[in-house]
């Protein structure tokens, strides 16, 4: 099985109180942060892993190619999933501004092309811009089934379907798409037991979590290979149909109160906050 | 990526791709794995044996040996290893480098080939732990009077002796333990379960209590001529040791150091006296001014020491000033972070007093301060003031 995984990289989320605002209002500027994969997309990683092995003796059974668009500098990304186990990367060549949701699905269209992957697998959505569209796109101009927000992957019918877990309100929708097709992840991907590929014992139990990248992992993967192409090279002339009009950062919160009594709280929640 | 921690000279700069990639996975690893649970194991003196699995998974145990499944990573990076697992805690930094520099390194440099396949593998992937056993009750900074002895039979040899402070020592399936046969110091690998050899805990301990420290008594214990190590003869196999571990040591005193200084600055921040944070005073914004020049030249210092290393052109005098350095400015930084934290400082909620306890232990162990004062003083003179 062959998967392809688009993933990129996003100011660290636990630091998304330090973005600021360009003073034109024309841009988020995430300058002087720390870069991470994004983590819906380190999921989409450890759930194309967990397809293409065998847990157990953690004998790799496919093929996982992890790309991204973006400036040269996401080739460090994409060397942090080479790390985890993917075996090669495409770093497609982009500014950040220049791309929309749009953009990139007709990148990945192309890719798709190049590749043919029997799936592919992202994460639901970007942490920074929070779109949660790429995959769907990718899927209507691809014409493939799709199941978005997956929490659990089984593969079916010998390799030919997946059985797929959906978040949904309320529970989870099971769906059977056949393959090739597209699946965006959700957090519970990574649960011990999400994903089965008829490999892996049902016995073996993973983390809760997405791997480590070991120390080997990190070696082998300075010489794993990453092919470069620009969005011009692999023929894609869609330019953005979203324009940011201005961006505003949210109004700061005016400091709390303090009350002296439960009935002054009382009062004020009634009169002031209108809760009671 | 950018290195994560303090970083005020932007020494991430001069890393490679791979080091912070090693660096940031092995930070995520503590955040998330150790950092949790390691105040509960330090107050009830115990080592997180859970994660020795996932040590040898991450290839952190003899990370810079190359082959036998290990990683063979530069001295740059093994260095911030052990940066980042002692700023969770000395305990743990402690584990790996007895593990890596004093039993691995000994084993793969000093080993024939039949006991480097047979513990190396095992070793790396922490299905084996290891010890070293060089430290005896009456001869610490002096190990060349040590009075364990081995006597060659027709079967072996024949150790007696009492190993004393021994990291992991009762919990080692192998130990490597020096003694002296025929007046020469000479390393042996001794099996846990071999007769006349026992192991006892040592409690009591106010300092490294998420670490394993015990006593060795060898008593006419024999073991086949196999378990001799072959490659060297000498107080120099011990001290070679020694002085990979004391290189791991200055990198992780850094991370201890880092520990202290992040949480003394967020404390100052939040914690308010009289008319403001207690950061907006005077002689708390040069205490935290003094912790992070420290931390700066500590950083530096052990940059150029792993690049030395790298080239090949290391001196140990170049280690025990690092050594030395190092772990005093980290001792001071958790005391002047014990003070900023105030009554809070003293309890297991925050690391300071944890990391000040911890760093009584490195200050003496593998050369204490002074030991190494003496052994710099003796390189800049000629003059030896040992004795
Ligand atoms: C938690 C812990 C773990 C340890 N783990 C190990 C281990 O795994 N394996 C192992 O072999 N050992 C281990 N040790 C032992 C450690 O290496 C010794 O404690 C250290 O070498 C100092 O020896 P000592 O304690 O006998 O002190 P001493 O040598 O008695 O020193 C006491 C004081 O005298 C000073 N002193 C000694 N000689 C001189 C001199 N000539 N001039 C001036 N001052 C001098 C010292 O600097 C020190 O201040 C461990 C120790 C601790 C605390």
């Amino acid at each position: 099985m062959k998967i392809l995984v688009p993933i990129k990289r996003v100011a660290d989320p636990d630091n998304a109180n330090k973005v600021k605002v360009s003073a034109d209002g024309s841009r988020v500027t995430s300058e002087g942060l720390e870069q991470k994969v994004n983590p819906f997309d380190e999921y989409a990683v450890e759930a194309a892993l967990r397809l293409t092995e065998n847990g157990a003796t953690q004998s790799r059974e496919g093929e996982v190619v992890v790309c991204s668009v973006g400036p040269k500098d996401v080739a460090q990304t994409i060397r942090g999933a080479l790390a985890m186990g993917a075996e090669r990367g495409i770093l497609v060549d982009g500014a950040d501004d220049a791309m929309d949701a749009n953009v990139i699905a007709a990148v990945l269209e192309k890719l798709y092309a190049q590749e043919k992957p029997d799936l592919v697998v992202l994460g639901k959505q970007q942490v920074d811009g929070d779109s949660n569209q790429v995959g769907q796109i990718l899927a209507e101009r691809l014409g493939l089934p799709q199941a978005t927000f997956a929490n659990s992957i089984e593969l079916a019918d010998g390799g030919k379907a997946c059985v797929v877990g959906r978040e949904v309100d309320g529970g989870v929708l099971r769906v059977k798409v056949g393959l090739p097709a597209v699946i965006t992840v959700d957090l519970r991907i990574v649960g011990s037991k999400a994903i089965a590929n008829g490999i892996t014992p049902a016995t073996h139990a993973y983390p809760d979590a997405p791997r480590y990248a070991s120390l080997k992992g990190i070696m082998s993967a300075k010489k794993k290979p990453i092919a470069e192409h620009t969005i011009a090279s692999l023929g894609v002339t869609e330019a953005p149909r979203i324009e940011y009009l201005k961006f505003e950062l949210p109004p700061k919160r005016a400091a709390g109160v303090k009350v002296e009594s439960v009935q002054e709280l009382v009062e004020k929640l009634h009169s002031q906050a209108k809760v009671i | 990526m950018a290195f994560r921690g303090v970083d005020y000279y932007e020494i991430g700069e001069l890393l490679s791709d791979e080091e912070k990639l090693v660096q940031s996975t092995v930070r995520s690893f503590v955040e998330e794995r150790v950092l949790p649970d390691i105040a509960r194991h330090y107050e009830a003196g115990t080592f997180p044996e859970s994660l020795i699995g996932e040590l040898g998974q991450l290839g952190l145990l003899g990370a810079f040996i190359d082959g036998y499944g290990c990683a063979g990573m530069g001295p740059v990076a093994y260095g911030l290893i052990l940066q980042e697992l002692e700023r969770g805690d000395s305990g743990l930094r402690s584990f790996c480098s007895v593990q890596g520099s004093l039993v691995m390194f000994p084993i793969h440099s000093f080993g024939s080939e039949e006991q480097r396949e047979k513990w190396l593998p095992r070793l790396a992937r922490g299905e084996a732990i290891g010890c070293f056993g060089l430290t005896e009750p009456d001869f610490g900074s002096n190990p060349g009077g040590m009075l364990t002895r081995a006597q060659r039979t027709k079967d072996g040899f024949v150790l007696n002796g009492t190993k004393r402070w021994i990291t992991n020592g009762d919990v080692a399936d192998v130990a490597v333990v020096w003694a002296k046969l025929d007046g020469m110091v000479r390393g042996f690998l001794v099996e846990k379960g071999t007769p006349g050899f026992s192991a006892r805990r040592i409690h009591g301990k106010f300092s490294l209590r998420a670490s394993v420290t015990s006593e060795l008594f060898l008593e006419d214990c024999l073991v086949p001529e196999t378990a001799l190590l072959p490659g060297v003869e000498g107080l120099r196999g011990p001290l070679t040791c020694l002085n990979s571990a004391r290189y791991g040591i200055a990198w992780g005193a850094i991370g201890a150091a880092m520990a202290c200084y992040e949480c003394a600055l967020g404390y100052a921040m939040d914690r308010r006296q009289f008319s403001r944070p207690i950061a907006g005073y005077q002689l708390v914004q040069h205490k935290l001014v003094e912790m992070l020049t420290e931390i700066t030249k500590a950083q530096l210092l052990c940059l150029r020491l792993g690049r030395l290393k790298e080239s090949g052109r290391l001196r140990h005098t170049q280690v025990s000033l690092a050594k030395r350095n190092n772990v005093v400015q980290a001792l001071h930084i958790a005391r002047m972070a014990r003070d900023i934290l105030g009554a809070n400082g003293i309890t297991y909620e925050y690391p300071v007093a944890r990391h000040l306890l911890n760093l009584e232990s490195v200050y003496t162990y593998e050369g204490t301060h002074d030991i190494h004062t003496l052994i710099l003083g003796q390189d800049i003179t000629g003059i030896s003031a040992f004795e």
